[in-house]
C-alpha cells in the first residue's frame, strides 16, 4: 500500500464519516458545519486527482458561499433548528419515531449501494490505475481555452451564466417577501 | 497515482447513497437540501475521476464539473429563498406541513 492510497483512504474516511454526521445529527447548525468538513474532503480528492482549479473552486464556491448560505438559512429559521416536530410525548418516543421513519430510506440506500458496488466491481477495466500526466500539458490553460473556444464548450458556459443570472434574480424576488 | 479507478467510484456511490438517505429521511426542508448537496458532490467526484483516468488531455470532465458547480449554486440560492419565503408566511420549514399544493 503506497502513500497515495493511505492518503486516499484517510480522505474517504473523513468524507464518509462527516457526511453520515450531516444526515444523522439532530441540530441543523451542526449538520451544516459537518457539511463543510465533507466538502473540504472532496476538495482534497480533487487535489489528489490533479484538478487544482476545481479544488480551489470547491473551497471558494461550496464552502465559502453555499455552506455559509445554509448556515444563514438555518439561523433565519431558528425556531425549527432541531430537526423534529415538537414531541407530543417524551424523548424516548421521539427517538423511536425517528427509527421507525428512517429504516426504509436506510434499506433503500444500502440496496442501491450494494447494487452499484456489484456493478463497479464487475467491470475489470475499472480497476486500472491512471497513466502519468503527459509531459507539458497545462491543464489550467487547457481548461480556460476549452471554456471560451467556439468549437469546445463556449455554449454550455454561456448557458450556465444565464442560469446563474436567472437564479440570482429569482432568489432576490422570492426572498424579498413584501411584493404583494 | 497508484489508486485504482474503482476506489473513487465506490466512494462516490457511498456518498451518493448517504445523501439519498438524508433526502428521504429528513423532515426539515433545509436538511433535505443538505442531502442534495452531498449527492451533487458524489457526481462531481465521478466526473473528475473519469476525466483524470480516461482522457486528461481533453477537458470535458472538468467543464462538466464546473457546470455542476453552477447548477448547485443556483439550486441552493433559489431553494433557500423559497424556504425562507415559506417560513415567513407559514412559520414552518417541515416538508410534511407544506402541503398547500397537495391535491
Amino acid at each position: 500500500m503506497t502513500a497515495d492510497q493511505i492518503i486516499f483512504l484517510l480522505c474517504a474516511l473523513l468524507i464518509l464519516g462527516s457526511s453520515i454526521m450531516v444526515v444523522t445529527t439532530r441540530k441543523l447548525i451542526h449538520a451544516a458545519l459537518w457539511l463543510v468538513v465533507a466538502l473540504f474532503g472532496v476538495a482534497i480528492l480533487f487535489a489528489i486527482l490533479q484538478a487544482g482549479f476545481l479544488a480551489v473552486v470547491q473551497v471558494v464556491v461550496y464552502i465559502g458561499a453555499i455552506a455559509i448560505l445554509f448556515i444563514f438559512a438555518v439561523m433565519l429559521t431558528r425556531k425549527e433548528m432541531l430537526d423534529d416536530l415538537p414531541g407530543k410525548s417524551g424523548a424516548q418516543t421521539r427517538s423511536n419515531d425517528l427509527l421507525r421513519k428512517s429504516w426504509l430510506p436506510a434499506l433503500l440506500g444500502l440496496l442501491i449501494l450494494a447494487g452499484l458496488v456489484f456493478l463497479i466491481l464487475g467491470q475489470p477495466t475499472l480497476g486500472r490505475t491512471a497513466a502519468t500526466m503527459p509531459e507539458g500539458v497545462d491543464t489550467l490553460r487547457n481548461l480556460g481555452t476549452a471554456l471560451v473556444s467556439p468549437d469546445a464548450f463556449v455554449l454550455p458556459f454561456e448557458v450556465a451564466s444565464v442560469l446563474l443570472l436567472a437564479a440570482l434574480v429569482g432568489a432576490v424576488y422570492v426572498a424579498a417577501g413584501n411584493n404583494k | 497515482m497508484s489508486i485504482p479507478l474503482n476506489w473513487y467510484l465506490i466512494l462516490a456511490a457511498a456518498l451518493f447513497c448517504i445523501g439519498m438517505f438524508g433526502v428521504l429521511s429528513r423532515k426539515n426542508a433545509i436538511a433535505i437540501l443538505l442531502g442534495v448537496e452531498l449527492m451533487l458532490n458524489a457526481v462531481n467526484i465521478n466526473l473528475v475521476a473519469f476525466w483524470r483516468y480516461l482522457d486528461p488531455a481533453k477537458m470535458a470532465g472538468q467543464v462538466f464539473a464546473i457546470i455542476v458547480f453552477a447548477v448547485a449554486a443556483a439550486e441552493v440560492a433559489v431553494g433557500l429563498a423559497l424556504i425562507i419565503s415559506v417560513y415567513r408566511r407559514r412559520k414552518t420549514v417541515v416538508a410534511d406541513e407544506i402541503d398547500l399544493m397537495k391535491w
